[in-house]
């Protein structure tokens, strides 16, 4: 009991509210890639990491300068980039085009979403060697692999989203006389988009995957290709260099779709 | 042009959820349709856009399509459904591309109906930018630019507070004032029903069949809040409704 009857105990309500809402912090991730490596480096420096164990990062960096000046990094870059371009958008295009139909389609989507299933937990390097049988030990293969990768996560990722656009909105096109065409054009892709970029994000990053796995037959050339070698010679510190160039790889494809995103989704709340 | 309602039911599986409905919206009136939840009122206003079909019975369209009118029948509804990825003046294009206006013929009649429903200021934004009776003049924008001979109404200030509900209210009045359009206009609500309608349609519960309809005379611009004839009807319609809303309310949903 207070003795002042005009102002009884008082105290402040306790805070319970907050959390749960990350936001972005800029260069902790850059922190801990740094952290994480210096650990390496001061653990490989010091002996309880043995050179067996994991390469210095400083000898990892300097593998890759040497094959930076000698001229191959390029080499082995430039037919890797191409393969991971064209089979992508081989994939990813006919990924799109037919999740549309399926989440369009009573018929295609019966007819196809049990075939996708089918052929999604398939390890698509199994089937590198019927791939070489149908397109040739060149860059057909490669293609194909690749393109069939990305094409079931496509698949899914889109006419999931297809499914989620807004129905009322599709209504609206109707009640206004759209043509089926405008319809889909300006109400349904744009309103998959969201969708089908963040399942982008999962295709591309297996299409990087399966670009080493598509080196692994008829390929002198290629990041994928230098891993390979690397690790059948047990060759840590080139291996490690090949694995930070696909590293690489994904942090810029992320990137680029991070700015894609921001580009097409600003409407979004 | 008219519409004409003729014997309108329908049964979800076999759930009647509305039984012989026949009624005229003549040209130029707006007809309210007013109803307890669940009567079928948004089911019928679907009917007479055709984006739904009726079991039995049908809609007709009495009379030509005025000329220069590009979707006779055209929607405002509750939730704007605007392209969020569209601006204010983008969204209104988009039901204009279909019919081939393109450029600046698009830009004109863009420009009248922001201009019309006092937007003009916000054509570039984007619809998260806009507040919710903003979104519902962009909607309400959208379907004069097709020029409809009847604008179908699905209780479109339902999800507006009370305040910008009045705003919006005086708009659609002077709107109807500077050119007198058809409509039918669905809602919950007795007191737009009261103020906006020439014709008041009280449906009944489910089965939702057609229990009165009330003609104001009263100008609709005279119409304001404590008149005495308004107040009279909306205490009309209130004990017309109310036993009805109470059953329906203490029905079960066979969802």
């Amino acid at each position: 009991m207070s003795d002042n009857p005009r102002t009884p105990d008082s105290k402040a309500v306790a805070f319970r509210g907050g959390g749960f809402a990350p936001k972005p912090r800029r260069w902790v991730g850059v922190l801990v890639f740094v952290l994480l490596i210096a650990i390496a480096e001061w653990g490989t420096r010091t002996g309880w990491i043995s050179a067996l164990t994991l390469p210095r990062p400083s000898d990892v960096l300097d593998t890759f300068r040497q094959l930076y000046e000698s001229g191959l990094l390029f080499q082995h870059l430039a037919p890797s980039l191409s393969r991971l371009v064209v089979g992508a958008i081989i994939g990813v295009s006919i990924g799109i085009s037919v999740g549309v139909l399926i989440g369009l389609f009573s018929y295609i989507r019966s007819g196809l979403v049990p075939l996708v299933a089918a052929i999604f937990p398939i390890p698509k390097i199994a089937l590198l060697p019927l791939f070489v049988i149908w397109f040739g030990i060149g860059e057909g293969s490669k293609y194909a692999l690749i393109a069939f990768g990305t094409f079931t996560p496509t698949v899914v990722a889109t006419y999931g989203a297809v499914d989620n656009v807004d129905r009322t909105l599709i209504r609206m096109g109707q009640s206004f006389g759209l043509s089926w065409w405008s319809i889909v054009r300006k109400i349904v892709l744009p309103g998959a988009m969201p969708g089908i970029l963040s399942g982008l994000r999962i295709s591309l990053a297996i299409a990087i995957i399966l670009l080493v796995a598509a080196e692994m037959l008829g390929a002198e050339y290629g990041i994928g290709a230098y891993i390979l070698e690397a690790g059948s010679l047990y060759d840590l510190e080139r291996l490690f260099a090949g694995v930070v160039i696909l590293s690489l790889l994904g942090v810029i494809v992320s990137a680029i779709i991070g700015v894609i995103e921001r580009q097409l989704l600003g409407w979004r709340t | 042009m008219d519409i004409r309602l003729d014997g309108i039911g329908h049964s979800y599986d076999d759930f009647e959820v509305m039984r012989d409905i026949t009624l005229d919206i003549p040209s130029g009136q707006i007809v309210c349709i007013v109803g307890p939840s669940g009567c079928g009122k948004s089911t019928l206003l679907r009917f007479i856009g055709g984006l739904e079909r009726p079991q039995i019975g049908r809609v007709l369209q009495v009379g030509d399509v005025p000329a220069g009118c590009l979707n006779p029948l055209t929607y405002i509804f509750q939730d704007f459904a605007l392209l969020p990825w569209r601006s204010v003046s983008g969204n209104i294009s988009l039901v204009l591309e279909d019919h081939g206006i393109r450029g600046e013929a698009a830009k004109a009649i863009i420009a009248d109906v922001l201009d019309r429903t006092k937007l003009s200021d916000f054509a570039r934004a984007l619809p998260k930018q806009l507040s919710g009776g903003m979104k519902q003049r962009v909607a309400i924008a959208r379907a004069l630019a097709v020029n409809p001979a009847v604008m179908l109404m699905d209780e479109p200030l339902s999800a507006l507070d009370a305040q910008t509900r009045e705003l919006l209210m005086d708009d659609l009045v002077a709107l109807w004032q500077r050119q007198p359009f058809t409509s039918v206009y669905v809602t919950h609500n007795l007191q737009e029903a009261v103020r906006l309608g020439h014709r008041i349609v009280v449906l009944s519960r489910r089965p939702g069949r057609i229990r009165e309809v009330i003609e104001i005379d009263t100008p609709i611009s005279e119409r304001s809040w404590g008149d005495k004839v308004c107040q009279a009807k909306h205490d009309q319609l209130w004990k017309l409704m109310r036993d009805e809303a109470r059953a329906a309310d203490a029905e079960l949903l066979h969802v």
